[in-house]
C-alpha cells in the first residue's frame, strides 16, 4: 500500500477541518492534509444557504455557504493539500489514517497528529421509535435540506415536522417559501428545542404553528407517506390515546437531534463521553490517546458554527504543540464536573498548565439572570454573569488557568 | 401603543419591548446597538434578510445559493422570491458577483454566496 507521511493529517473538511487545517498550516508545518469524502469542502454549510453566521467569527451575519466559502478560499491558498471524494476508512492508535479515493486506491497515511472533524449525525426515524408502514417520504431534516438547497427538487408537497430543533425550524421557513404547505411543528418535550430567534423568524412570520408535548405516533401509507397520526403527551412523554388526530401529509421531516459520528473515533479506541457522545477531550482538545485531537461537532453538538472554527484552531494549535514538545511534558488531565444545573462542559478534562481555556457548556433548564462559576476545591475561580440561559444555547466562558488547579473542579449554574 | 419582539439579530435573542409616544419609538431590553435598531424597524418596517436559490447554467452546481446585500421589507419578500425563481443565471460566478440589482425597486441586489466553476 502507498504509504505517506505528513505532519498532520484532518479528516473532514466541514467547518471544524477546515479552521484546524488553515491553522495547522499558520503554525509552519509543511505537510497538512485535509480529507474530506464529498465531492468539495464546505460540509454542511454548503447546503445551509440561510444567513445568522460568523456573528462572532466575522463580525457579521453571513449565510452557511459565505461562511464556508470564506474558509474554503483561504484553505485553498493557504497550502494544505485538500483531498476530496476520498473516504477515511480506519485510523489506529499510532496515528495511521486509511483512505481510499478512485485515483490513488487505498493510501497509508503516518501522521505525527490527527484531528477528527467528522462532525456529527441526524437521528433517524428507529431512534425515536415510530411505529407504522415504512414508506417512501419520510426523511431527515438534512435531507430535505439537501434536496432543495443543493439537488434543486422539492421532496413533497405538504410536510409535517417532528421535533423543533434548529434545523427543523429552519426547513420549515425555507419549504413554506417553496411553496410547500408546513402543517405544523411538533415537539414532544414541554420547551422548544432550538434557538428562540428561529421560533420566531421561521415559525411565527409565516404563521406556523408549534405543538409542545405532542408527538407522531404512527406512519401511515404503503408505497409513499399518506398521513401521520399525532397525539398529546403526558409528563413522562407517554402518548395519550383520546388525543389522537390523524393528519395527511406526503412529507414527515424528523429534526430529531445530532450525534457526533465516531466511527473512526473508536477503533483508535478513543474514549467517548457518554453526555457528549464525543471523544472526552481537554483544553488542547486532545483526545485520551496521545496525538489524536477532536474539533467540532464530533466532540460534542454545538449550536453555533463560530464555536465549531475556534475549537478546529485550538485542536490546531494543540497538535501543534504535541509535536513541538520533545518529551512528554504534560501534566495528567484534571476533570471538571458538571455541576448543578450544568449539562456538560466541553473540555472535560484540563491539563494543569497555564494559560487560557475556553469552556463550552449547556445548561439542564432555563434560568434568569443566572450566574455561571468555576470552582476549585470549592475556591471560585471564575463566575460569568448571563441575562438568560437556555439549554439549546451553548455558553462559552474562558478563564485565565494556573498550573495550580488541579484539585476538584465544579462548574455550576444558579439563579441569583 | 406597546409592543414586545424577540430580536433575531443574534443567537442571544433578547426580548424587546418597543413603545411608541408621539411617533418616537424606545426600545428596551436590546443589549446591543444592532438590536435596539431591529426593534425600531420591527415596529416600523420590518424587514428580512433574503435567500434562496436560483438556476445556473454551465456549473457543477445545479443550484447556486443567493443571499440580498440588505434585508428587504417583510410584506415584499415573497414577490421578490417567485422573481428569483424565473431567473436562470450563467457560471462561473464568484462569491458576491452581483446578481441581480435592486430587486422590484427595493434598492437591495442578490448576490452569489459562493463561488461556481464553468463546466462544460
Amino acid at each position: 500500500m502507498n504509504k505517506r507521511q505528513v505532519d498532520i493529517a484532518v479528516i473532514g473538511g466541514g467547518p471544524a477541518g477546515l479552521a484546524a487545517a488553515l491553522k495547522a498550516k499558520q503554525e509552519g508545518f509543511e505537510k497538512v492534509v485535509l480529507i474530506e469524502r464529498d465531492k468539495e469542502l464546505g460540509g454542511i454549510l454548503n447546503q445551509c444557504i440561510h444567513d445568522g453566521f460568523g456573528l462572532i467569527r466575522f463580525g457579521k451575519q453571513l449565510s452557511g455557504c459565505e461562511y464556508a466559502q470564506r474558509y474554503v478560499s483561504m484553505v485553498k491558498e493557504s497550502g494544505v493539500e485538500i483531498y476530496t471524494d476520498t473516504m477515511v476508512l480506519e485510523i489506529t492508535k499510532d496515528k495511521e489514517v486509511y483512505s481510499v479515493n478512485q485515483q490513488e486506491g487505498a493510501v497509508c497515511w503516518q501522521a505525527g497528529a490527527i484531528i477528527l472533524a467528522m462532525g456529527c449525525r441526524e437521528r433517524t426515524r428507529p431512534q425515536v421509535g415510530i411505529l407504522g408502514t415504512r414508506p417512501s417520504g419520510v426523511l431527515t431534516a438534512g435531507a430535505v435540506q439537501k434536496y432543495i438547497n443543493i439537488q434543486g427538487f422539492l421532496p413533497g408537497k405538504k410536510a409535517v415536522i417532528l421535533g423543533s430543533g434548529d434545523i427543523g425550524l429552519i426547513m420549515a421557513r425555507r419549504m413554506t417559501l417553496e411553496h410547500m404547505e408546513v402543517e405544523g411543528v411538533y415537539e414532544v418535550m414541554p420547551n422548544p428545542g432550538g434557538l428562540r430567534r428561529n421560533l420566531e423568524q421561521c415559525l411565527n412570520d409565516y404563521h406556523i404553528p408549534l405543538h409542545l408535548s405532542t408527538t407522531v405516533v404512527r406512519v401511515h401509507g404503503k408505497k409513499s407517506l399518506e398521513g401521520v397520526t399525532v397525539a398529546k403527551v403526558d409528563e413522562n412523554r407517554k402518548p395519550i390515546p383520546e388525543t389522537e388526530r390523524y393528519i395527511p401529509c406526503d412529507l414527515l421531516v424528523l429534526s430529531v437531534g445530532l450525534i457526533p459520528e465516531n466511527e473512526l473515533s473508536k477503533q483508535a479506541g478513543i474514549l467517548l463521553s457518554p453526555v457528549t457522545k464525543g471523544p472526552v477531550v481537554d483544553q488542547n482538545m486532545m483526545t485520551s490517546v496521545d496525538g489524536i485531537f477532536a474539533a467540532g461537532n464530533v466532540s460534542a453538538v454545538f449550536d453555533l458554527v463560530d464555536y465549531v472554527s475556534k475549537t478546529g484552531e485550538a485542536a490546531a494549535l494543540g497538535a501543534a504543540a504535541y509535536l513541538r514538545a520533545s518529551e512528554k511534558e504534560k501534566g495528567k488531565p484534571v476533570p471538571v464536573e458538571a455541576g448543578e444545573n450544568i449539562a456538560f462542559t466541553l473540555p472535560e478534562t484540563v491539563e494543569p498548565k497555564d494559560g487560557k481555556v475556553t469552556f463550552y457548556m449547556r445548561v439542564k433548564k432555563s434560568m434568569e439572570h443566572p450566574e455561571i462559576s468555576l470552582t476549585c476545591d470549592g475556591k471560585t475561580i471564575k463566575t460569568q454573569k448571563l441575562l438568560v440561559a437556555h439549554p439549546p444555547e451553548m455558553i462559552s466562558m474562558t478563564v485565565d488557568w494556573k498550573e495550580e488547579y488541579t484539585g476538584k473542579l465544579v462548574m455550576e449554574g444558579r439563579e441569583v | 401603543m406597546k409592543k414586545e419582539y424577540t430580536c433575531i439579530v443574534c443567537p442571544r435573542s433578547c426580548t424587546l419591548t418597543v413603545e411608541e409616544k408621539d411617533g418616537i419609538c424606545t426600545v428596551t431590553g436590546h443589549s446591543c446597538k444592532r438590536g435596539e435598531e431591529y426593534g425600531k424597524n420591527e415596529y416600523t418596517n420590518p424587514k428580512r434578510m433574503l435567500t434562496t436559490t436560483v438556476k445556473i447554467k454551465g456549473s457543477n452546481l445545479r443550484v447556486l445559493p443567493v443571499v440580498s446585500s440588505d434585508a428587504v421589507p417583510k410584506e415584499k419578500l415573497l414577490d421578490c422570491l417567485d422573481y428569483l425563481y424565473g431567473l436562470e443565471i450563467e457560471a462561473p460566478v464568484k462569491l458576491h458577483d452581483v446578481v441581480l440589482e435592486n430587486i422590484l425597486n427595493t434598492g437591495v441586489s442578490i448576490l452569489a454566496a459562493r463561488d461556481a466553476e464553468r463546466m462544460e
